[in-house]
């Protein structure tokens, strides 16, 4: 809402002194959120004058009409003889009073005016348009031609209020009354201590039954309609300059005479109007829901298609508007039009000031996608009580302005209501604050705000009819509570019972976090939106169950509507996006949710909300929703290990990627199986499947490896690009909490190495599986320390395995036979599950 | 060598006159001193105290004096010895000394080399920011709580007065979840806030609970240098007996002095959001010129723009009508909540630029970040 402080100054005795920012500083205070004040004409200077254009000589030869004109300014100039000025425009006549700038003024902007050669001629100045004087655009670009009552010589900067300033106010939902010029008076007044002149107190004559008809057949929809009619209004008369200069202000632009007086009228009170064309409306106006099927054209010139919930107002053939949200095309007041047969335009019209409920409204403004000044106030709450002040208001503006007569009729329909009483206890605000106001302080704010209180220790409170959103106890407890000032409230802080930490699956998340970026990974969270086709990119087969997603209706990219079921798109995008960055060294780790839709989907029930859910009504809600495990992926490209003055780099590979993996199961405390696997975006031959036992079932819980070929090219990624993706929920889920600790032997090791040759599709885990098993419970560690592919010394399709086998007693120094005892059979068991022989 | 010799004159040995002894001794000395390593040493220790030394010699003829010269003649023989024994000690610790000092100087490396063999990793500063605010919390006994980002409209509205009519709905710029066989309605949406979390945190918990929200939420933003439609929020709920804004504002307060330092403060303005009542807008004074750049056109501040207090978020007390839907007895407990961005405390906390760079993944901007903020 735009507020000119010269509009506020009429309904409050401000002292001359404060300013715009001043007024700002103690509306923020108050609860209004002012969020710029603009200085218009800050840098403007004069002289700036009425002018009568006296001559207009049209030059010739140049690309654009050009004309020169003779224009008196009165003594403006100093001598009172005619102004030579050159003009480009062509929207004005001899005769016509314009707005002339002279030399040494200074325009907004800093444009400085100075007589000039132009055209071939000496130009003493300009006549001016509106945007030239930042009055803001009126769409004719044409320049300002002023009633021909205007008298020359005048200071147009005076006259056409050019200098002023426009608090700009974010108002929120619950304040309509805001969304006037009215209620932002009431809360400087109330912020300033001064007494409102309020502009909905005037006489209102009592309503009568010779009004023009109207029939609400709604009465919860539409709850007050007051209509008036004005006859015999000059179609050619227009609104004032200072009419037209406050609507600019509040940003509207000026139309026609009626459409403005009833659009200065919604800004001043905060009441949307509408003007009827009488002469176009058939009979009496109704107020009724819309029929399935019926039609209206509105002012906007749509046609639209009305629900059954849309409230319409009616005349004898059907619509004629869209109740409190834009009228109808057919009975709209005409601007004059000059024809042979004279001026022709409406003279007469029915003002209606209604009141309609605000979640009908809403409703039907969202559903037809209209959102309208009036939709807007009646949305947030317009005052019902201001309908017939409204009324009269514009029936004088029309009257005086453009020569109306009021007719005596005034209807007004009112579906009877109970103003809204709210029982508070005295010290229910104190409570809410932390600070001891007392009754009294209580009670007067509550005043101040327009309430009628009554009782002692427990207040009755009658609030008052523009302020709908005092509902509630604590919504009084608010008045209070920011009239005495949110910047005088103290500090305390509560006792929180002893808390118990983060939880485990907190902490492991924060673990994988670290150990991944100690490894060197560099966190990148994606975004989650992803497209379908990139399910085919990463080589999905056509039933894999990550190509089920959950969709959004209104995605931000249409190329993106679904949400992802891998973190895997979202981080080799990152890495491309690097790599276009010039760095292609990179490790980057991600942990998020994925979204897999449920095998039965429904629709989460909207349940009430005056008691608490019942626990199966809850875990209905839940059971709509799509699970959402946390994932942990990595992707690797280009080298892990720097070359340098210290010797060669090594490339990321498949093992690194394996090993990112080994590292989240180890935070998890999760024992991890490494086996073979194939899985569509890995290569089939360096793809490790990553597994879990819970309740003695194994669980896949993720891949990794070296990315497939077609993959990498199909996603444009440097090759030999890595990546591994874990379920982190999973790995939480088998994760031992609580490692125990091992007994510590301090007789002497007895270290023997064992080198075996078998098949090379023998995987190591398989033979260092037998080894253990076969070396029993000596064995305190084994590690494989070589690996060794020769077919000359091993054999076609052999490799040879080297592994450290480290033996150790609890009770007693271990003898030679006995470590090698163990040793043989743990060879004998690996030969005999896996094939393997002893290298020679 | 000779036999014993009964009769014999000590004066008429040679080899054990005291100034031959003295000669053998300060030879030995002398050797040593002029030994310039330690193999030269030791070649002068085999010469002078080696079997074949005159010393050792020497000492073998005492043996062939009469008893009564033998005491004379071993003890000067001995302590000869023994100062040459000393003297070769003390060299050999000498020349060790400079061997082992020059070792040193010949092992000198340059320390200035880079050993940038696998490069820092680091945890991306919008997760360590957000995990900085928890742990404040968590040290004052609130409970991190967690909740599902694609969440149900009850949880993310209704359940938080934001009824299906309230204008506050039609305004949140909501990314609505497809529902079965592609219909419009599934009564699903992004969560367009972490507040859901509040009231799964009051439906699983007997009051009073104190619970920090962390978490990603959605709004239908485009990217640009100041928004993104995926961001961070952190949101506190608290509720107990007799719970005051006061409360709130010491809460805050706690919060912006642990992460800004000692003196910060907050400033509450009137606002209104559909959950709470009375609602508030909160600023924190600027950290940078803690206000004195107001009205100082010399000392202009970037953080604040010279405003002297940074927008934070908004807060206010538990509307009564959300304790209602959460089954909490609003005559009995009352509660506040705040919630806040944690990519605008991240630009202005650490001077970012352009929201973009913390989208993007860009691991140049996310590295110098490291592992804690």
């Amino acid at each position: 809402m735009r507020v000119p402080l010269s509009w506020l100054r009429e309904y409050v005795d401000l002292p001359a002194t404060e300013t715009g920012r001043d007024v700002q500083a103690k509306l923020i205070s108050a609860g209004l959120e002012v969020e710029t004040v603009e200085q218009l004409g800050a840098d403007l200077k004069g002289p700036l004058v009425v002018g009568q254009v006296l001559t207009i000589e049209e030059l010739e030869g140049f690309k654009k009409p050009i004309r020169f004109c003779t224009v008196d300014v009165g003594q403006a100039n100093g001598t009172g003889e005619p102004q030579e000025i050159v003009c480009g425009a062509r929207n004005f006549a001899v005769g016509d009073k314009v707005v002339v700038v002279l030399p040494g003024a200074t325009l907004p902007g800093g444009f400085s005016i100075a007589a000039r050669k132009t055209y071939g001629k000496t130009s003493h100045g300009m006549i001016c348009s509106g945007d030239e004087l930042g009055m803001g655009d009126d769409g004719s670009h044409g320049i300002i031609v002023l009633p021909p009552e205007t008298e020359v010589g005048k200071n147009a900067i005076e006259l056409l209020e050019l200098v002023d300033e426009v608090l700009d106010i974010a108002v929120t939902a619950n304040r309509g009354d805001c969304l006037s010029i009215r209620g932002v008076a009431r809360e400087t007044a109330i912020a300033y201590g001064l007494p409102l002149r309020d502009p909905a107190l005037i006489d209102v004559p009592a309503p009568n039954a010779y009004g023009y008809p109207v029939q609400v057949s709604d009465p919860f929809g539409c709850d007050r309609f007051t209509a008036r009619t004005v006859t015999g209004l000059r179609p050619e008369a227009r609104s004032p300059i200072w009419l037209q200069r406050r609507l600019q202000k509040v940003g509207m632009r000026p139309i026609s005479l009626a459409v403005d007086v009833t659009n200065y009228v919604m800004m001043e009170l905060g009441q949307p109007l509408h003007a009827y064309d009488r002469t176009l409306v058939q009979g009496t106006i109704g107020v009724r829901r819309a029929e399935e099927g019926e039609k209206l054209v509105t002012l906007d010139g749509v046609e639209r298609k009305l629900h059954a919930e849309d409230l319409v107002i009616t005349d004898e053939r059907g619509p004629i508007g869209l109740a409190g949200v834009m009228g109808g095309a057919n009975t709209e007041i005409a601007d004059h039009e000059v024809t042979e047969s004279g001026v022709n335009g409406t003279t007469d019209v029915v003002i209606e000031a209604a009141h309609f409920d605000a979640v009908s409204i809403a409703r039907t403004a969202r559903r037809h996608k209209l959102l309208s000044e009036a939709s807007r106030r009646f949305e947030r709450g317009v005052d019902p009580q201001a309908a017939a002040a409204a009324a009269q208001r514009t029936v004088d503006l029309l009257s005086l302005l453009a020569g109306g007569t009021a007719e005596a009729g005034v209807t007004e329909v009112i579906a009877p209501s109970a103003p809204h009483t709210i029982s508070v206890p005295a010290d229910h605000p104190d409570k809410v604050a932390g600070v001891e106001y007392g009754r009294e302080t209580v009670v007067r704010r509550l005043q101040e705000v327009g309430c009628d209180v009554y009782g002692q220790d427990e207040l009755i409170v009658t609030v008052p009819s523009w302020r709908p959103d005092l509902v509630d106890p604590n919504d009084l407890a608010e008045e209070v509570i920011r009239l005495e000032g949110y910047e005088n409230l103290p500090s305390t802080l509560p006792k929180p019972p002893s808390g118990r930490g983060l939880t485990h699956r907190q902490r492991l998340h924060r673990r994988v976090g670290r150990a991944l970026a100690g490894a060197g990974y560099v966190e990148a969270p994606n975004y989650p939106f992803v497209g379908e086709q990139v399910f085919d990119q990463l080589g999905l087969e056509a039933d894999d169950p990550a190509r089920r997603v959950v969709k959004l209706v209104n995605p931000l990219n249409d190329e993106e509507p679904a949400l992802r079921t891998t973190l895997l798109p979202g981080l080799l995008g990152a890495l491309r996006r690097n790599a276009g960055r010039g760095s292609h060294d990179l490790a980057l780790f991600e942990t998020g949710l994925v979204f897999h839709p449920r095998e039965e989907q429904r629709v989460a029930a909207h349940l009430p909300v005056d008691r608490r859910p019942t626990d199966e009504e809850i875990a209905a809600l839940n059971a709509a929703l799509p699970e959402q495990p946390r994932h942990v992926a990595v992707v690797l490209a280009g080298a892990l290990e720097q070359s340098g003055w210290w010797g060669k780099g090594r490339p990321a590979n498949w093992a690194d990627a394996v090993e990112a993996a080994r590292a989240v199961a180890r935070e998890a405390g999760a024992e991890l199986v490494v086996r073979k696997g194939q899985y569509g975006p890995w290569h089939p031959g360096r793809c490790a499947e990553l597994v879990v036992v819970a309740d003695g079932t194994e669980r896949v819980v993720g891949h990794a490896g070296e990315l497939h070929p077609r993959v990498v090219k199909a996603l444009g990624l440097a090759e030999r690009t890595c990546a591994a993706e874990l379920d982190l929920d999973a790995l939480e889920a088998v994760g031992d909490g609580a490692p125990q600790a091992p007994r510590i032997s301090t007789f002497p090791v007895a270290t023997q190495d064992v080198a075996l040759v078998v098949d090379q599709s023998v995987p190591h885990a398989e033979v260092e599986a037998a080894l253990r098993e076969g070396a029993g419970e000596l064995l305190e560690a084994i590690r494989l320390f070589d690996v060794y592919e020769n077919a000359e010394q091993l054999g076609d399709g052999k490799k040879s395995l080297a592994y450290a086998l480290r033996f150790r007693a609890a009770d007693r120094t271990l003898t030679v036979d006995e470590a090698s005892a163990a040793r043989d059979a743990a060879v004998a068991l690996a030969g005999e599950r896996t094939g393997a022989v002893l290298r020679g | 060598m000779s036999a014993p010799n009964k009769s014999y004159d000590p004066v008429e040995v040679e080899a054990l006159k005291p100034e031959e002894i003295e000669r053998m001794r300060d030879e030995a000395l002398a050797a040593f001193a002029a030994a310039d390593s330690l193999d030269a040493l030791h070649e002068a220790k085999v010469a002078h105290t080696g079997p074949a030394s005159p010393l050792a010699l020497a000492n073998r003829e005492i043996g062939a004096l009469p008893p009564h010269a033998k005491a004379e003649a071993g003890k000067r023989v001995g302590m000869a010895r023994g100062a040459v024994n000393k003297g070769l000690a003390a060299r050999q610790s000498e020349l060790e000394a400079e061997r082992d000092a020059r070792v040193l100087v010949e092992e000198a490396v340059d320390v200035t080399l880079p050993h940038d063999r696998i490069p820092a990793g680091a945890r991306h500063p919008l997760t360590t920011l957000s995990e900085r605010i928890e742990d404040i919390f968590v040290a004052m006994g609130y409970e991190v709580a967690e909740g599902p980002q694609v969440e149900a409209e009850w949880f993310n509205f209704d359940a938080l007065n934001i009824g299906p009519d309230h204008p506050a709905r039609g305004e949140a710029d909501t990314f609505f979840v497809q529902g079965p066989e592609g219909g419009t309605e599934s009564g699903l949406v992004l969560r367009t806030h972490t507040s859901p979390v509040q009231i799964r945190s009051m439906l699983d918990r007997e009051p009073p609970v104190y619970v920090i929200c962390p978490g990603v939420v959605y709004r239908t933003d485009e990217l640009d240098a100041t928004h993104t439609p995926v961001f961070r929020q952190v949101e506190l709920l608290a509720i107990d007996e007799g719970l005051t804004m006061a409360d709130l504002k010491g809460t805050l307060d706690h919060m912006v002095q642990s992460l800004f330092g000692e003196g910060m403060k907050t400033r509450l303005r009137p606002n209104f959001f559909p959950f709470t009542e009375p609602s508030a807008e909160m600023d924190m004074l600027c950290y940078v010129c803690k206000g004195e750049s107001v009205g100082n056109p010399d000392r202009p501040c970037r953080t604040c723009s010279s405003e002297g207090w940074i927008e934070l978020g908004g807060c206010g007390m538990v509307n009564p009508r959300v304790l209602t839907a959460c089954g909490i007895d609003p005559e009995k407990y009352s509660g506040f909540a705040f919630g806040f961005g944690i990519e605008r405390m991240l630009m202005f906390r650490h001077n970012v630029e352009d929201m973009r760079d913390m989208v993007e993944g860009d691991v140049r901007f996310t590295r110098p970040f490291g592992m804690e903020i």
